[in-house]
């Protein structure tokens, strides 16, 4: 039955995370705008919080970790899910209204975590669980097109030795594990592409720097060196078998587990602004009548209009991905589609805010200018606009990534 | 030569304008002068109205028994889901293949002749969609509230041909309002001219007026007690098939607060013009205009708050049918853009067209899920006044940016009637601006 509210069974996981946002995240929140590089350390309880909404059943899974992939149900199975993925994006979307630098800071729910849940066999699920995943697949050369990864994996024995350069790899420092992406044979293409979970404290994985950021900067952004960095070869992802076929696709399907999440908190910033904005205008006359027309009203409120209807919009293809996910059914278009539509608004919204609020929005006294700073990576980490949009168009096109490049 | 206009063609101009406006010219800035010639005007354009003589059905006043029959709220199951019931999943079926099989063939002939074939016509009583807001105890369709089903229904007949969907569903408006809003009296008087042997021709939500900027909570016309009657005056601009219509459901300030009247075609005082617009063709829209018209004051459908939730229904009535629309683009384009080449490749190679069509989806599918929260928080009994402004805000921003990417991803080939794009276009147009017409 046709119903969008938030499920009954999740409201107090939701509740939990919100607190968590107002009255943990928020008092720190310019603290560490300001100390970039310093690790917030008052994550580490919420981190064990978050640990046991995980475990206590009762919310399904609250972190990054929970997102993963159900398998299709037969015809008859007709009950309908409100799983891991669906509580996952919610829990987020709250912190992340809270704080998106902190949201990525939080131990052991880096979007590594969630490539493992969603590539991972059992085996290794049991041994990594617990851990903290940070995710490496960006090189200096290739951004976007990931396929044009130059990183090499070379087997030797038991083990690969891994060769190469990553960099923006998010919670890179502080992270207990780093999953790295590699070709197995370059001459192979993208098929040839595999995963490795590697141990930070691998002496091959050589931190090179942390990243000076126009936002989120209370989350580290690393930079690594991969010098003959010798990796179990139980620790490849998934299958180690170059296959004609599926591949890469393999690799990339973590992002339909992935971009829901950073959906989420593009939402959750989004959210934080229009709160903040409407109870900026409200001190100064303006609220939104949900009745009139927007243009028998202000032009402030006509404009929080707008920016409110993008938000629910982008929030509810947010919530039908995580929705899709939980319920064995394929969502790479509609998890791009929400992507696409939570980071170009969470960009516009953040940055009409600051505008709605003149020198209040853009001084340092609030933090509208800074939401507005962060806001800009949601829109191109864990694929850009443009990027979303091309996975899109292919699927609603039928055409292979050689016809519509 | 810029700038230079010869004296020749300032008075042309001047009385190309007065054809228009005759308060332009200098010869009528002697006041006394200017009120007659704008008698004069006023009669003429009355003469454009014609008194309702269509409206011969008498409307016998009944009494209910008991209280009104309301639609029982939809039980919710407390989880977050996105698929139809058996019922609902039905209903959609047979609106859609009713549009696949019918209303879009038929939408380019009824555009053109501006209204429902006979055989559209015909079909759409059989299929008793303008039912499915009236319980089955008031011999409905409806077994509980059901903004859901109507938004899925609307969805697919607009999918079809968005002004066929309006001619046919604004009379279902009526039914709606009074299923909703009607007391047993009213109930009894008027839904057996909807669901018996001999069904209205048509009936019309009338809320929308003339005037730029209209607030339907501030509606112009107004209605004025006299001893057992109520007295209205003002103008209802672009009414749903308002020749044919035998019952009409107005907007009118009563007290200072805006009420729904029942109003019956036959009533001394209401007229009708035709009142053609870019779009909506097949509904055939004219202009509503009541001079002292008198209706029993139990002629007061609902309360203030009962028009209020009028006005949030018809706007989701519409974001429904901008979806329906906007499908019809969205699965034309997608083929559009493979089979057509330029430079020596489908033009859906290219990113500046292939991004398009993207962007229309994600709307579209934002668009729809706004539209489906609010029918839902609607069915739940729960306040959805947000919500509905919510799936306004989004019809009224990317309904007209679809329709306008419909007609702009066919460049010549949009623009010109041997595709339906031209048509989606304007109506497309209507579905973030008007208010009424249309209810679920």
């Amino acid at each position: 039955m046709i119903d969008l509210e938030v499920p009954r069974r999740l409201r107090p996981l939701v509740e939990s995370a919100a607190a968590m946002a107002d009255e943990v995240f928020r008092p720190i929140s310019r603290k560490y705008d300001r100390a970039e590089h310093t690790c917030p350390t008052e994550l580490d309880v919420m981190a064990a919080l978050i640990d046991g909404m995980g475990r206590s059943g009762a919310s399904g899974g609250a972190g990054a970790t929970g997102a993963a992939k159900e398998s299709p149900k037969s015809s008859q199975d007709k009950g309908i899910r409100n799983g891991a993925n669906l509580s996952s994006v919610l829990s987020i979307l709250e912190t992340s209204r809270g704080d998106v630098g902190l949201t990525l800071s939080l131990p052991r729910q880096g979007l590594g975590n969630a490539a493992i849940a969603a590539v991972a066999n059992e085996e290794q699920k049991l041994r990594y669980a617990g851990r903290w995943a940070a995710m490496a697949i960006t090189e200096p050369s290739a951004g976007s097109d990931s396929g044009a990864i130059r990183t090499t994996a070379v087997r030797d024995g038991d083990e690969y030795v891994l060769n190469g350069e990553k960099i923006y790899v998010t919670a890179g420092e502080r992270a207990e594990l780093v999953v790295v992406w590699a070709t197995l044979d370059r001459s192979l293409g993208k098929r040839a592409i595999k995963s490795f979970v590697v141990e930070r404290s691998n002496p091959g994985l050589r931190l090179v720097r942390l990243e000076h950021k126009l936002g989120i900067r209370a989350s580290d952004t690393a930079a690594f060196v991969l010098e003959d960095c010798r990796v179990p070869a139980r620790d490849l992802l998934g299958d180690p078998e170059i296959s004609t076929a599926g591949g890469f696709g393999g690799a990339m399907q973590t992002f339909d587990n992935t971009r829901p999440l950073v959906a989420a908190m593009a939402l959750g910033l989004t959210r934080a602004c229009l709160d903040l904005t409407r109870e900026l205008l409200a001190a100064e006359g303006v609220e939104i009548d949900w009745d009139r027309p927007g243009a028998v009203q202000s032009a402030a409120a006509a404009r929080l209009l707008q920016l409110e209807a993008d938000y629910a919009s982008a929030r509810l293809l947010t919530l039908r991905a995580a929705w899709m996910a939980d319920n064995g059914i394929p969502n790479s278009m509609e998890a791009s589609m929400a992507k696409a539509k939570a980071g170009r608004t969470c960009v516009t919204v953040a940055l009409a805010c600051v505008e709605l609020c003149g020198a209040t929005g853009y001084a340092e006294r609030e933090l509208l200018e800074k939401w507005a700073r962060d806001a800009k990576i949601l829109d191109i980490f864990e694929g850009t606009q443009q990027i979303q949009l091309l996975v899109v168009a292919r699927r609603l096109l039928g055409l292979t990534s050689a016809q519509l490049t | 030569m810029r700038g230079r206009v010869s004296t020749a063609s300032t008075l042309q101009r001047l009385g190309l304008r007065a054809v228009g406006r005759l308060g332009g010219l200098r010869a009528l800035a002697d006041p006394e002068r200017r009120r007659a010639v704008e008698g004069l005007l006023r009669r003429g354009a009355q003469a454009g109205y014609s008194a309702q003589v269509a409206a011969g059905r008498a409307f016998v006043k009944r009494h209910g028994s008991g209280g009104p029959a309301r639609p029982s709220p939809a039980p919710r199951g407390g989880i977050f889901d996105l698929t139809p019931t058996e019922d609902q999943a039905m209903l959609r079926d047979a609106a859609a293949a009713f549009a696949d099989g019918v209303l879009r063939e038929a939408g380019r002939e009824a555009d053109d002749s501006r209204g429902i074939p006979a055989a559209v016509a015909e079909a759409a009583a059989e299929l008793g969609l303008t039912l499915i807001g009236v319980p089955a105890a008031l011999d409905g369709i409806a077994e509980e509230a059901s903004a859901v089903t109507g938004a899925l229904v609307l969805e697919e007949l607009a999918r079809g041909d968005l002004s066929l969907a309006v001619a046919i569903m604004g009379t279902a408006s009526v039914a709606t309002a009074i299923a909703l809003y009607g007391s047993a009296d009213q109930q009894a008087t008027y839904l057996p001219h909807f669901t018996g042997e001999a069904p209205v021709r048509a009936a019309a939500l009338a809320l929308q007026e003339p005037q730029p900027l209209f607030d339907p909570l501030a509606p112009r016309t107004v209605a004025v007690r006299d001893g057992e009657h109520l007295v209205l005056d003002g103008t209802k601009a672009l009414v749903a098939r308002a020749v044919d219509a035998e019952l009409f459901v107005v907007s009118a300030l009563l007290d200072g607060e805006a009420r729904l009247v029942i109003v019956e075609a036959s009533s001394t005082g209401l007229m009708v013009e035709d009142d053609p617009a870019m779009g909506l063709r097949a509904a055939h829209t004219g202009r509503l205009r009541l001079e002292s018209v008198r209706v029993p004051a139990g002629n007061l459908l609902g309360s203030a708050a009962d028009h209020l939730d009028a006005i949030r229904r018809s706007r989701l009535a519409w974001a429904a049918l901008a979806v329906g629309t906007s499908q019809a683009v969205l699965d034309q384009v997608r083929d559009y853009v493979v089979e057509r080449t330029a430079f020596g490749e489908p033009i859906g190679h290219r990113q500046a067209v292939a991004f398009t069509v993207a962007d229309i989806a994600i709307e579209l599918d934002g668009l729809r899920l706004a539209t489906w929260r609010a029918a839902a928080r609607l069915d739940a009994g729960k306040d959805a006044a947000e919500e509905v402004a919510i799936a306004r805000e989004l019809t009224r921003a990317y309904a007209v940016q679809i329709g306008s990417h419909a007609v702009q991803l066919l460049g010549g080939h949009g623009f010109v009637k041997e595709f339906d794009n031209e048509r989606w276009y304007r109506d497309l147009r209507a579905t973030g601006a008007l208010e009424g017409m249309v209810l679920i």
